[in-house]
């Protein structure tokens, strides 16, 4: 069946932010899916509202829209673009869901618009918890008891019949939001009506338990004929209980027998062909591995998580092939692109074990519980491979790069019996206190073999906390089994340098391998390595010390035997004279052509996991230094371990590594490659770190150099630096003990900004206003010493932050573009709304903003990209600090002016000048592109949602309109805002802000709203409904706002973190019930200028290249 | 003479009677592996082939189309989920050697029993781990299959002869031996159920098999694996497996309603005599399975050849060329069949999706077919096991 010839435009929805539970690997399957389209011709329409996203770039789709993704906006593009086709199943549940609703609103029938690749039907057989355990009933496929209720009746009905504890799951939402388990009555009740909220057609599932099983996925890919092919499977190490993107999962599965692999497999096959699946699919089984009975848990009819797992586990690029069977095409029709001879139709063979493991926000989220289950809260997660469990479970673990947490004895019971973020290291701890497998494996429930196997791990660390000297055998299996050179060294009492030392004395170097998807049975062509401690390299040596001594099919190496390296003493080859010489001779003059085209390579350190603080946009950054150095014919090294992201396709840059990002790892890979250079700037503070060490070893770092980067760093000589440039800062010190920072604090005068360089209890920075806040701080939460300095900044109080991003070389600065914030000063500039090109600020403080970032840049000698926060009270301008590396609004920029900011700055890097650029600095744009972010509150139970210094949200969204609110109003849209255009708005202030509350309640009700609002706040108000406080009277606040009365909240929070106040708790029940809240008072009235402009005109969509006039 | 020498990597390593084990395995073109050794102390020399299989190594081992070979797993990590008594395709190991990246001396299953290591101890047959496995398929694939001979043995005791060990893999003929006479049964016997409970009488012989209704097949068991035979009783036939070389005359007097052909081992072109059977009894339905497919190939006229590296894993793509349906299919063959020779009443029906070999024939207009890869899996995909019923209604249909 060939591809349906019809089809010629098609549309693709995204998934929008990142939140938790939907990350970058939607961009990853996104921007596949509309390559893969495009290959065949069919020209791509793309909807997403996350500018941070490759999928957004003109090079992946033909007509790109960042508009919000509601039905509304949707109904809009479709109407104008009038696409042939819609593929629902690659933007996630976002994606899916506002598909689903297209068709059933008739939109997609009045547009002609065929839905292409899994239908509505399938989708919705496999959503709707009824309709998929009818499915399985009929094809006798095996399910836990459960029902799908609506009401506390039948729910009650079900619980006679099935006993806790039960799982409740809601319908239609993803990454488990509102789910839970319940144990007594008591946890049933309130899981019970928070998931009936959560759920948009107020469906909750209720399931019978399988806790303690195994849980198993298979990611299916079947076409409209009725082939299906399993690309991977993957085992979780937690037991069922903890949700899938929650859990240690390897691929393939360990502990699986074949004849229970063939078992889950053929169910799996069966519930994709009853569901009539066109694309990928992943299939969730619960296995009890006591007497091999299993269940279905549910099913995926979409790209999802564990697709972007399997397919960078795999090799197999399973976006790429759904679009071309959406568009019709048979399995076998479709080309496979890892051997480039053979077709899409055949199952991956692994030959290495992969390792996923959650990133938690933890670290950030100091107040929330810790206990990981059904609901996600990781933010990312990691990937390692290695040949061995042990060795990739290590390299995970080196990926997460986090402190790895002591474990009191005491607790260790605890850690294992309730699953939180720190059980793996609980598990180690455990074994070093030679607790028994069989007791570990009865509090966890996790599998004998994984336990057995981090029992190898410990045992090594003993071995190696015991060993006099280190033998070459015992440094060669620590480093098989995963050992880091400062892990061994840290055991045996040495430093990591000196084991570096010694392992390379004694040839001990990893090698690397290539992820081929087939095991090695055939040639494949893509530059996907991993590292290991083997003999057989596959990638080609070109350092100094090369160790390589297997390269290519033939295999063999001639001349000095005694010097090889790595695991075996001498290697020589007789056998080779034979009739090979053909061969021979052919990959000669391969070699020789190679050598004459051979181009000049450039590492570029990816920025590992998603976490809050360092998301996608990096990523983005670092997938168009690949794309640039590609375009300036240089060869693209990439090295990252984030399995959802798009720097990890195998296809965006020449070579991948897939590789913890520490300096060990990532200095092997240099040595192996030797590159020209290294590019660390696009990689976060994950890659910047690095910058350090890596030139240290004589390594060259590409783009601003370590003392610009010093300089930019070192708050006292960046201090010195402005001064000598005569330019502004807040004023500011650096405390080492408790007196100190009093002092300075009183010098000058509260409110200060602390931010401590160590941290204990999760929340770094903070807004101080009194010596009594002081000391508690000081006392509580943070160590002060002369290793670890409390810095204390001056807290300019109602003032506008901006910042800039830009481009230098050494003789000037593009400015790409100037943010003002939308929030009051204080909130992180990773949390702000902003917008582009600014509002408030007058021409001369942009002017000077300008003068000054140049002259910064040029002062530090930045050469690459640079981002610098500004603060402006009063008109005068104050440097809050400069980072030499791209920002995370870069992508936002570039998509709000059509200038591809990190592709400049890598050329730049490589030696071009901004000259040859013809740019304009800043640029001019006629309209305005607002910036909003999405928090995670909703996921993390028990957190405040109050911003302040430090960074919570996890992603952001963009508006886009010639008129600012109606560009602030569709980015808080796309922020997945129900925004009302009228109805009950609730005002509560703080006392601060009470003056002010009688405009804002005008200008609401102006709009036509009814205005509520709390005691204190309605004194300045005058003629506002006054509700009860909480607890004081019904109805109070907090009712209106849960029955759903209130339909827009703005409540400035007064200073403290006492979850007692009415504050907080009117903050908690809104973002519960799903209510906007809007915590900042120039927020609400720029808002109030977006509400109106929505009301009076009518909204438009345009595209990115209508607003760009290209 | 030169050898290449790999240390062994690990302080691990099992013990036997308190000694170390070490490994060695010697290709005939003089490469020599070092490892840990597990399984048996001995020596052992055969053709050198990989399965990319990620599960299914007893099933693997215990095929006794292995015969005459040493067997590699791409998959690094072997032993996982331990020996069970139910997983066994024949009574005994016919791999000569098992040749792994990392034997796990942990296993955890509910059905297992004792470790690969002990199972292989047990069965006298020696075991290499901690060498880098693909390496070595990397090099098979370039080179094609190879002789190779391995040693288990004592550390401390007497090193391995790596000069004697060559020769050993220098001196194996495998397409020059007979392997199908070693592993087909000597005697004619009848089976219409399977029990799963052990190796030993784990083929339960029909009690009444005169008087049984339902349909009766003749398997010509060239080496056959259990699960075929399970696949047909499991469909209601009573099965009776005679020795390879059966005569025709004999094959009749069973008064049989088909005839299956099974797997096996080595060239199929030695094997033209069964071809030649298999050709007069063309007025039965036919259904024949990897080797048996290859000597159904050779009674419809067409040759056969050695395949480079042959065909050996879990994930094998074969095109039904007439539906256009994808099969994924577990495979383990070194020769295939050259579908130009076909006489003009057989078609090819399948091809491999990855080098496009033949992998399946019918007749024309009579109910035979056969197929390259296994229906019955084990280890490997079910998906194919329609062919059975397909061979069945054949059988119903006369």
């Amino acid at each position: 069946m060939p591809k349906d010839e019809s089809i010629k435009k098609v549309l693709v929805i995204g998934s929008g932010p990142i939140i938790i539970g939907q990350s970058a690997e939607f961009d990853y399957s996104g921007s596949q899916c509309c390559t893969s389209l495009r290959e065949e011709g069919v020209k791509v329409v793309l909807v997403n509202s996350n500018p941070a996203t490759i999928q957004t770039d003109r090079e992946i789709a033909d007509v790109i829209y960042i508009e919000p993704l509601s039905l509304a906006f949707l109904e809009k593009i479709i109407e104008k673009e009038k696409p042939d086709a819609l593929i629902a199943t690659m933007g996630g549940q976002t994606g899916l869901n506002l598909a689903v609703e297209l068709g059933k609103k008739g939109v997609l029938e009045r547009f002609g618009v065929r839905m292409i690749g899994t239908g509505i039907e399938s989708i919705e057989m496999a959503e709707d918890r009824k309709k998929f355990k009818r499915l399985l009933k009929k094809i006798s496929q095996p399910y836990l008891r459960s029902a799908a209720v609506s009401s506390f009746l039948e729910a009650e009905r079900f619980l006679q019949e099935v006993p806790f504890p039960v799982i409740l799951r809601p319908a239609y939402t993803l990454g488990g939001t509102g789910g839970g388990r319940a144990n007594s009555m008591a946890e049933f009740e309130p899981l019970l009506s928070f998931g009936m909220g959560q759920s948009p057609i107020g469906q909750v599932l209720i399931e019978e338990s399988a806790a303690g099983w195994a849980e198993i996925e298979y990611e299916i890919v079947r076409d409209a004929r009725g082939n299906c092919i399993c690309i991977c499977n993957m085992e979780n190490v937690d037991p069922m209980g903890v949700h899938t993107g929650e859990s240690i999962v390897v691929a393939p599965s360990q502990t699986l027998s074949d004849k229970d692999y063939q078992k889950l497999r053929s169910s799996a096959i069966a519930i994709v062909n009853a569901l009539g699946v066109v694309g990928g699919c992943n299939v969730q089984f619960a296995l009890n591995q006591k007497n091999g009975e299993y269940a279905v848990v549910e099913v995926n009819p979409r790209l999802s998580r564990s697709s972007a797992l399997a397919s960078k586990a795999t090799g197999y690029p399973i976006a790429r092939v759904a679009a071309k069977l959406a568009l019709g095409c048979a399995l076998h029709e479709v080309k496979n692109m890892i051997t480039r001879t053979t077709s899409a139709a055949f199952e991956p063979a692994l030959d290495y074990a992969v390792v996923k493991i959650p990133r938690w926000p933890f670290d950030k989220m100091g107040e929330c519980s810790r206990t990981i289950g059904t609901q996600m809260k990781s933010t990312g997660e990691v990937m390692a491979i290695g040949r061995s469990f042990e060795e990739s479970l290590q390299k995970a673990v080196r990926s997460l790069e986090i402190k790895i947490p002591e474990i009191e004895e005491g607790k260790i019971e605890e850690h294992l019996t309730r699953p939180t973020d720190l059980r793996l290291f609980a598990i180690f701890e455990a074994l070093r206190r030679e607790w028994k497998v069989e007791r570990i494996h009865s509090l966890t429930g996790i599998n004998e073999w994984f336990l057995r196997k981090m029992e190898v791990i410990v045992g090594m660390e003993r071995k190696l906390a015991q060993c006099n000297t280190l033998s070459r055998e015992i440094l060669f299996e620590a480093k098989q089994l995963g050992f880091s050179d400062e892990g061994i060294g840290g055991r045996c009492g040495k430093s990591e340098m000196e084991i570096r030392g010694m392992r390379k004395e004694l040839g001990i170097l990893p090698t690397y391998k290539m992820v081929d998807t087939c095991a090695a049975e055939f040639d494949a062509k893509t530059p996907y390595y991993y590292s290991t401690y083997e003999s057989g390299n596959e990638v080609r040596g070109e350092g100094k010390k090369d160790g390589s001594n297997d390269y290519g099919n033939e295999d063999r190496i001639r001349g000095d035997s005694e010097k090889n390296e790595v695991g075996e003493g001498k290697e020589k080859d007789e056998g080779g004279a034979d009739g090979k010489a053909q061969v021979r001779e052919g990959r000669k003059k391969d070699e020789i052509k190679e050598s004459a085209q051979k181009k000049k390579k450039v590492v570029v350190i990816g920025s590992g996991p998603i976490r809050i603080g360092q998301g996608i946009e990096f990523d983005y950054c670092c997938c168009h230094a690949s794309f640039a150095l590609r375009e300036e014919g240089y060869e693209s090294i990439m090295i990252n371990n984030n399995p959802e992201t798009i720097s990890t396709d195998f296809d965006a840059s020449d070579r991948l590594y897939f590789e913890p990002l520490t300096f060990e790892d990532v200095m092997n890979v240099i040595e192996r490659e030797a590159p020209l250079g290294v590019i660390v700037q696009f990689g976060g503070q994950t890659a910047i770190n690095l910058a350090e060490p890596l030139s240290k070893e004589g390594v060259r770092i590409l783009g601003t150099q370590n003392e610009g980067i010093d300089i930019a760093e070192d708050r006292e000589r960046f201090k010195k630096l402005l001064e000598g440039l005569g330019i502004r800062q807040p004023q500011n010190g650096t405390a080492l003990n408790e007196r100190d920072a009093l002092l300075i604090a009183n010098r000058i005068t509260y409110p200060v900004i602390v931010r401590p360089s160590y941290v204990i209890a999760g929340r770094a920075m903070r807004v101080i206003y009194s010596d009594d806040e002081l000391k508690k701080y000081i006392a509580e939460s943070v160590e002060v010493s002369r290793s670890h300095p409390v810095l204390i900044d001056k807290y300019i109080e109602r003032a506008l932050e901006c910042e800039i991003d830009g481009v230098s070389d050494e003789s000037g600065l593009f400015t790409a573009g100037m943010m003002e914030h939308i929030e009051r000063a204080g909130v992180h500039s990773g949390d702000a709304s902003a917008v582009f090109p600014p509002v408030k600020l007058k021409k001369e403080v942009q002017e000077e903003i300008l003068e000054c970032s140049r002259r910064i840049a040029l002062a530090i000698k930045n050469v690459g990209a640079i981002n610098i926060q500004y603060i402006v009270k009063d008109d005068v301008v104050y440097v809050l600090e400069a980072n030499p590396r791209a920002s995370r609004t870069i992508p936002f920029l570039s998509k709000a002016t059509g200038i591809p900011i990190a592709k400049i700055a890598t050329k730049i890097i490589l030696g071009r000048k901004l000259s040859e650029f013809s740019l304009p600095s800043p640029p001019k744009v006629s309209y305005y592109s607002v910036k909003s972010v999405v928090f995670p509150f909703q996921k993390l139970p028990g957190v405040d949602f109050v911003l302040g210094p430090e960074m919570k949200s996890t992603g952001e969204t963009m508006g886009m309109d010639r008129e600012f609110g109606i560009a602030y109003y569709k980015s808080m849209l796309a922020a997945n805002m129900k925004m009302p255009l009228r109805g009950v708005v609730l005002i509560s202030l703080k006392k601060e802000h009470q003056g002010e509350g009688g405009e804002l309640a005008r200008k609401f009700s102006s709009l036509g709203f009814f205005v509520c609002a709390t005691e204190g706040t309605a004194k300045g108000i005058g003629n506002a409904f006054v509700l009860n406080k909480a607890g004081k009277g019904e109805p109070d606040v907090l009712s209106c706002i849960k029955s759903g009365m209130i339909n827009l909240v703005i409540n400035t929070p007064s200073r403290g973190k006492n979850a007692q106040t009415d504050g907080f708790k009117i903050r908690r029940a809104s973002i519960e019930s799903n209510i906007p809240c809007i915590t900042n008072l120039e927020a609400a009235f720029a808002l109030a200028e977006g509400l109106r402009a929505a009301k009076e005109s009518k909204i438009e969509v345009r595209s990115l290249e209508e607003f760009w006039g290209k | 003479m030169f050898f290449k020498l790999i240390r062994t990597n690990s302080s691990f390593g099992f013990k036997v009677n308190d000694k170390k084990l070490k490994s060695v395995l010697v290709l005939s073109d003089g490469t020599a592996y070092y490892g840990k050794g597990f399984g048996a102390c001995e020596k052992r020399a055969g053709e050198l082939v990989f399965n990319t299989s990620m599960t299914g190594y007893q099933e693997a081992l215990s095929d006794p189309s292995y015969a005459g070979q040493m067997l590699l797993m791409s998959y690094p990590l072997i032993g996982n989920y331990g020996i069970d008594e139910t997983s066994f395709e024949s009574e005994k190991v016919h791999a000569l050697g098992f040749c792994v990246r990392e034997e796990s001396f942990a296993y955890s299953h509910r059905n297992a029993k004792k470790s690969l290591h002990e199972f292989l101890y047990g069965e006298g047959v020696p075991g290499i781990s901690g060498i880098d496995t693909r390496k070595i398929v990397r090099r098979i694939r370039a080179k094609g299959v190879m002789p190779a001979a391995m040693q288990t043995y004592e550390e401390g005791g007497e090193e391995a002869d790596l000069g004697e060990l060559q020769k050993m893999a220098q001196e194996i003929d495998y397409s020059g031996t007979d392997f199908v006479s070693k592993v087909s049964t000597k005697k004619e016997y009848f089976v219409d159920g399977i029990k799963t409970n052990g190796r030993e009488g784990k083929i339960v012989e029909g009690v009444n098999k005169d008087e049984r209704e339902g349909k009766k097949v003749v398997l010509i068991d060239c080496g056959v694996k259990r699960s075929i035979v399970q696949k047909l009783v499991q469909r209601g036939m009573g099965v009776h497996v005679v020795p390879a070389f059966t005569e025709e005359k004999e094959i009749r007097s069973l008064e049989p309603d088909g005839i299956v052909i099974s797997n096996g081992p080595g060239d199929p072109a030695r094997l033209t005599g069964i071809s030649e059977t298999i050709k007069r009894l063309f007025d039965f339905p036919i259904f024949g399975v990897c080797l048996g497919h290859q000597l159904l190939g050779q009674a419809a006229g067409a040759k056969t050849y050695k395949l480079k590296f042959g065909h050996r894993g879990a994930n094998q793509p074969v095109l039904e060329k007439r539906a256009g349906k994808v099969f994924i299919t577990s495979q383990n063959h070194g020769y295939a069949v050259d579908a130009e020779g076909l006489e003009s009443e057989f078609e090819e029906t399948h091809v491999n999706l990855n080098d496009g070999t033949n992998e399946g024939l019918a007749h024309k207009s009579l109910p035979i077919f056969s197929v390259q890869y296994h229906p019955e899996g084990s280890p490997g995909p079910h998906d194919s096991e329609f062919l059975f019923d397909k061979f069945a209604k054949y059988l119903e249909e006369g």
